[in-house]
C-alpha cells in the first residue's frame, strides 16, 4: 500500500467535502436550521449547469457565472418565503419541510433528466495530474478544488469577521430577536445567510460534476459526506470543516484501497469512531 | 405627546399579560415604571417596542399608529431599548457591539466617541468579547448599544439588576447626559427609592394594569406600596 | 383522550383488521402491508410525537430485522415463529450500542446521525455474499414450505401476524401513555428543561423509548421481508420507504395523536392506489403534501378533526 499516495489522494478529496459542508454550516450556525435537501441542490445546481451547456454550448466553469448567483437568489426566496415559517423551538418542521423539498427535487430532476448518470463535460481538464515522486500522482483538477475551498472558506471568514453585515449575521445568530432592536430584519439576515449557503452550494454542484458522475439521486450522499465533515472538524469552525472534509477523504482511500466497495462504509465508520471517541469534533471552536 | 398607548392588551399566546394600558410620555421627561416582577414591565416596554405585536389604534409614537410596525421599523423612527438582562452579542466585541446599535443609521449627537466619552471604561475594552466584561460595564455597553441609534425614546428595562449598589449608582449617572440630549427615557425599576430620585412622573403596574400614576415628587411611599402589592399591604 | 375515544378507535381497528380475513389474496396481501405500515407508523410516532426524538433512520431497523431473519432461516433452519421475535430482539440488542453512538448528537444533527448508522447497515449487508451480497437473495424454499404449502395459507397466517403486531402495537403505546412511564414521556415532549428538573431521568426515558422501538421495527421487518420473500441491501434500508413514506403518513395523519398513523395510513394507501402511477410526479405531490400539511396544519387530519370536534361541542354546550 502505498500510505502517502493514498493520504494525498484522500486529502485532495477533502476540499469537495468541505465545498458541501461549508452551506450547511452556514446555515446551522445562523438559525440551527438543518437543511436536508442541501445536498440535492447541489445536484440541481449541477444540472443547471448540464442544462446550460446543452443549450448555449458554454464552458461548464463559465457557467458558474450564472449559477452562483442564480442559487443565491433561489436560496434567499426558499428561506423567505418557505424556511423562515418552520424557525422555531420545535425540531421537527424545518427536518420535515427540508426532507419534503429533498423528495420534490430529487423527482423532479428526474423527469426532467432521466436518472441517468450524468458528468459535466471537462475534457482532459480533470485528468490533468503532476507527479511530484514516483507512486505520487497530484490530480491538478482536485488540487485546484481543495484551494479554491480554502479561498471560500477564507473570504467568508473575513467578510464574517470584518464587515459589518459579518457582524450583523453573527450576532443574529446569537440572538435572533435582540437583533430587531438593532433596526435589522432578522428575516433578511436569515435569507442572506442562505443565499450565501447556496451560492457556495452551487460552486460545489458545478466543481462536483465535472469531476464525478451525478444522478438524480446522488443529493443524499453529498448531504451526509458534508454532515461527516462537520461532525468530524467541529460544529462552529469552518477550518475544522475543511479539516474533517480531509480526514473524511483520506479514511474512504484507505477504505477504498482495501475493497473499493469499502470506500463509502469506510468513511462513515471513521465518522462514527471519532463521535465516539471526541463527540465535539476534532476541532471544536477554534478561534477565528 | 410622544408616546400615547391607548387602552393597550398584550397576550402570550391564549395568556393577557396587558389589560389596558394608558400610558403617555413628552418629548424629554424620565418616567418610571415600577412594579413587582411578572407585573406586565417588560411586556409594556416589548409591546412599545414592537417585540410583541399589539394591534392598531393602541401605540402611537408622535401622532403616529405604529401598531401594524415590525420592532426593526421602529428603530428607524427613534425607539431603543436596552432589553432587561442586557442581551449583548457574546460572538461580538464591545465595539462591534456598539456599532451595531448605529445600524438603523440614524443621525445624532451619539457616536462611538461620545459613547466612550459617556463610559470610559468601555473604550479601554473595546475589542474585548462583550460578555467577557463586568456585569456593570455590561450593562454600560448595552446602554451604549442602544443610544447609537439616537433614540428619541430610550427604554431601559431593570438596568441595575443583578449589579451592586456602587456599580449602579455609577450606571446611573448616565442619565442626566441622555435627557441633556433630549431623549425620553422610561425606566422600568424594582428599586423604588433610585426611580423616584430621577423621573418625572411614575406609574406602578400590577397584574397587567396600572393602578396608580402621577408626578413623582408628589407620591407618598406608603400609597406606592400599597399600590405595588395590592390590598394586602 | 378518553375512554369512549379509546374504545371507538380500537373497535374500528378491529373492524378493519377483520376485513382481510374475508378477502381474497390480493386483499390479503394489501392487508399486510398495510398492517406492517401502521406498526411502523405508529412506533415512529412514539418516537417522535411522543418522546421527540427525530430519527430518520428507522430503515437501519426494517432492514436489519428482515435480515437476522433471513440469516436465522438460512443458516439455522430455525422455524419462522420463533425466527420473527429474535429478529426482533436482535435489533433491540444492537440499538443499545447504536443508541449511544447517536445520542452523543442533538435535534438535527442527531436526525441525520440516524441516517448514517443505516447507510452502514446497509453498506455492511452488501459486503455479506452468504447473504446475497448487494444484490441480495431469496429465501429458501424449504423455509416458505416449512410455514405452509398453500399460499393463501401462507397469506393468511402473514396477515394474522402482521394485524397482531399492528393492534399489539397499538394497544402497547396506548397503555404506555396512561402510565407513569408515558407522563414521563409527555413531559419531555412538552417541555423538556422542565421534566428534567422534576426528576424525569430523560435521557434513560430517551434511551428505553429508541430500544423499545427498534426492537419493535425490526419483527415489523421482518415480517416484511418475510412475506416478501427476498431481500436486498437497498429494499432493506430504503430510505424511501421505511423513512419518508412513514413520516408522511405519521404527519399527514396527525403526529403525537394515537389514531394519527391510522389516519395517515388510509390517506397514503389511498393516494398511492389512485397517483402511483404518475410515478414521480406522484412523489412530488406527496412531498408537496407533507410541505404544506407541515406549514399549514402541524397536527394533521387528526389534529384537524379534534378540533373541529371540540369547537362544535363548545357550540352544544350553549
Amino acid at each position: 500500500m502505498n500510505w502517502l499516495d493514498i493520504i494525498v489522494q484522500g486529502i485532495l478529496v477533502g476540499g469537495f467535502y468541505a465545498l458541501f459542508a461549508t452551506g450547511l454550516s452556514l446555515m446551522f450556525g445562523v438559525m440551527r436550521l438543518v437543511n436536508l435537501a442541501h445536498g440535492d441542490f447541489i445536484v440541481l445546481a449541477a444540472f443547471a449547469a448540464l442544462a446550460i451547456i446543452q443549450h448555449f454550448g458554454i464552458n461548464p466553469l463559465a457557467c458558474l457565472i450564472l449559477i452562483i448567483p442564480l442559487m443565491a437568489v433561489l436560496g434567499y426566496l426558499l428561506q423567505r418565503l418557505l424556511l423562515n415559517r418552520t424557525l422555531g423551538k420545535d425540531v421537527l418542521p424545518p427536518l420535515l419541510v427540508t426532507f419534503g423539498l429533498s423528495i420534490v427535487i430529487q423527482n423532479a430532476l428526474l423527469l426532467t433528466f432521466s436518472a441517468d448518470s450524468q458528468k459535466l463535460p471537462l475534457g482532459n481538464l480533470t485528468t490533468e495530474s503532476v507527479s511530484l515522486l514516483p507512486g505520487l500522482n497530484i490530480g491538478l483538477y482536485p488540487l485546484a478544488v481543495l484551494i479554491i475551498a480554502a479561498a471560500v472558506i477564507g473570504t467568508l471568514q473575513i467578510f464574517l469577521y470584518k464587515t459589518p453585515l459579518g457582524a450583523a449575521i453573527r450576532a443574529t445568530s446569537d440572538d435572533s430577536t435582540t437583533i430587531r432592536l438593532m433596526g435589522i430584519d432578522n428575516r433578511h439576515i436569515f435569507g442572506l445567510a442562505t443565499a450565501l449557503a447556496f451560492a457556495v452550494a452551487g460552486l460545489a454542484g458545478v466543481l462536483m460534476g465535472g469531476y464525478t458522475n451525478f444522478s438524480p439521486a446522488s443529493g443524499p450522499q453529498n448531504l451526509l459526506f458534508g454532515f461527516e465533515a462537520i461532525i468530524i472538524g467541529g460544529l462552529g469552525n469552518l477550518w475544522g470543516t475543511l479539516l474533517g472534509g480531509m480526514v473524511l477523504g483520506v479514511a474512504q482511500a484507505i477504505g477504498a484501497e482495501i475493497n473499493p466497495g469499502y470506500q463509502v462504509l469506510a468513511g462513515h465508520i471513521a465518522f462514527l469512531a471519532i463521535l465516539l471517541a471526541a463527540p465535539r469534533g476534532l476541532f471544536p471552536r477554534m478561534a477565528g | 405627546m410622544l408616546l400615547q398607548t391607548k387602552s393597550l392588551t398584550a397576550f402570550y399566546g391564549d395568556f393577557q399579560a396587558l389589560f389596558g394600558i394608558d400610558l403617555t410620555i413628552e418629548p424629554g421627561e424620565l418616567i418610571g415604571l415600577i412594579g413587582a416582577n411578572g407585573a406586565g414591565k417588560t411586556t409594556l416596554l416589548r409591546a412599545i417596542t414592537g417585540l410583541l405585536p399589539t394591534g392598531g389604534e393602541k401605540v402611537f409614537f408622535n401622532g403616529a399608529d405604529i401598531g401594524g410596525m415590525r420592532a426593526e421599523n421602529r428603530v428607524r423612527l427613534g425607539i431603543a431599548m436596552v432589553p432587561e438582562g442586557r442581551k449583548l452579542f457574546p460572538s461580538l466585541s464591545v465595539e462591534e457591539n456598539l456599532n451595531l446599535g448605529a445600524a438603523s443609521g440614524r443621525a445624532g449627537i451619539w457616536t462611538l466617541a461620545r459613547i466612550f466619552k459617556l463610559f470610559p471604561i468601555l473604550e479601554e475594552r473595546r475589542h474585548s468579547p462583550a460578555t467577557k466584561l463586568s456585569g456593570g460595564q455590561q450593562q454600560m455597553v448595552a446602554i451604549g448599544r442602544a443610544l447609537m441609534a439616537n433614540p428619541t425614546l430610550l427604554l431601559c428595562d431593570e438596568i441595575s439588576l443583578g449589579l451592586a449598589p456602587i456599580v449602579i449608582a455609577e450606571v446611573y449617572k448616565a442619565l442626566p447626559a441622555i435627557r441633556e440630549s433630549g431623549t425620553a427615557i422610561i425606566v422600568v425599576e424594582q428599586d423604588i427609592a433610585q426611580v423616584m430620585r430621577i423621573a418625572d412622573r411614575l406609574y406602578c403596574l400590577r397584574e397587567g394594569r396600572v393602578v396608580l400614576q402621577g408626578a413623582a415628587k408628589s407620591m407618598d411611599r406608603h400609597e406606592i406600596a400599597k399600590a405595588y402589592f395590592g390590598a394586602l399591604a | 383522550m378518553s375512554r369512549n375515544f379509546a374504545l371507538a378507535y380500537a373497535a374500528v381497528l378491529f373492524a378493519c383488521a377483520a376485513l382481510p380475513l374475508l378477502g381474497d389474496n390480493s386483499t390479503r396481501q394489501l392487508g399486510i402491508e398495510f398492517a406492517a405500515t401502521l406498526t411502523l407508523a405508529t412506533l415512529w410516532n412514539l418516537l417522535a410525537g411522543y418522546a421527540g426524538i427525530v430519527s430518520i433512520g428507522q430503515q437501519a431497523y426494517v432492514g436489519l430485522g428482515g435480515y437476522v431473519m433471513f440469516a436465522l432461516a438460512v443458516f439455522t433452519g430455525m422455524p419462522v415463529l420463533l425466527a420473527l421475535p429474535l429478529a426482533g430482539l436482535a435489533c433491540g440488542l444492537i440499538a443499545i450500542p447504536a443508541g449511544r453512538l447517536v445520542f452523543r448528537l442533538r435535534g438535527p444533527h442527531f436526525a441525520i446521525g440516524t441516517w448514517v448508522l443505516a447507510e452502514v447497515f446497509r453498506l455492511f449487508f452488501a459486503q455479506i455474499s452468504t447473504l446475497g451480497g448487494g444484490s441480495g437473495m431469496s429465501l429458501p424454499i424449504m423455509s416458505i414450505l416449512a410455514i405452509s404449502h398453500s399460499r393463501p395459507h401462507r397469506l393468511l397466517l402473514f396477515y394474522a401476524f402482521a394485524a397482531t403486531l399492528a393492534l399489539g402495537t397499538n394497544l402497547l403505546v396506548y397503555l404506555l401513555l396512561r402510565s407513569r412511564f408515558g407522563l414521563g414521556l409527555t413531559a419531555i415532549r412538552d417541555a423538556e428543561p422542565a421534566a428534567a428538573s422534576l426528576g424525569v431521568d430523560v435521557m434513560w426515558l430517551k434511551r428505553i423509548v429508541y430500544i423499545g422501538v427498534a426492537a419493535f421495527t425490526g419483527l415489523a421487518g421482518a415480517l416484511i421481508f418475510l412475506q416478501n420473500i427476498r431481500i436486498s441491501p437497498d429494499a432493506a434500508f430504503s430510505v424511501n420507504d421505511w423513512t419518508a413514506n412513514i413520516i408522511f403518513i405519521v404527519v399527514i395523519g396527525g403526529i403525537g395523536r394515537i389514531e394519527g398513523p391510522f389516519i395517515g395510513c388510509l390517506v397514503f394507501f389511498t393516494f398511492r392506489a389512485a397517483f402511483a402511477n404518475f410515478g414521480p410526479w406522484y412523489l412530488i405531490g406527496l412531498g408537496a403534501l407533507a410541505i404544506l400539511i407541515m406549514l399549514l396544519q402541524p397536527k394533521g387530519i387528526a389534529g384537524l378533526l379534534h378540533g373541529l370536534l371540540s369547537r362544535s361541542r363548545k357550540l352544544t354546550l350553549r
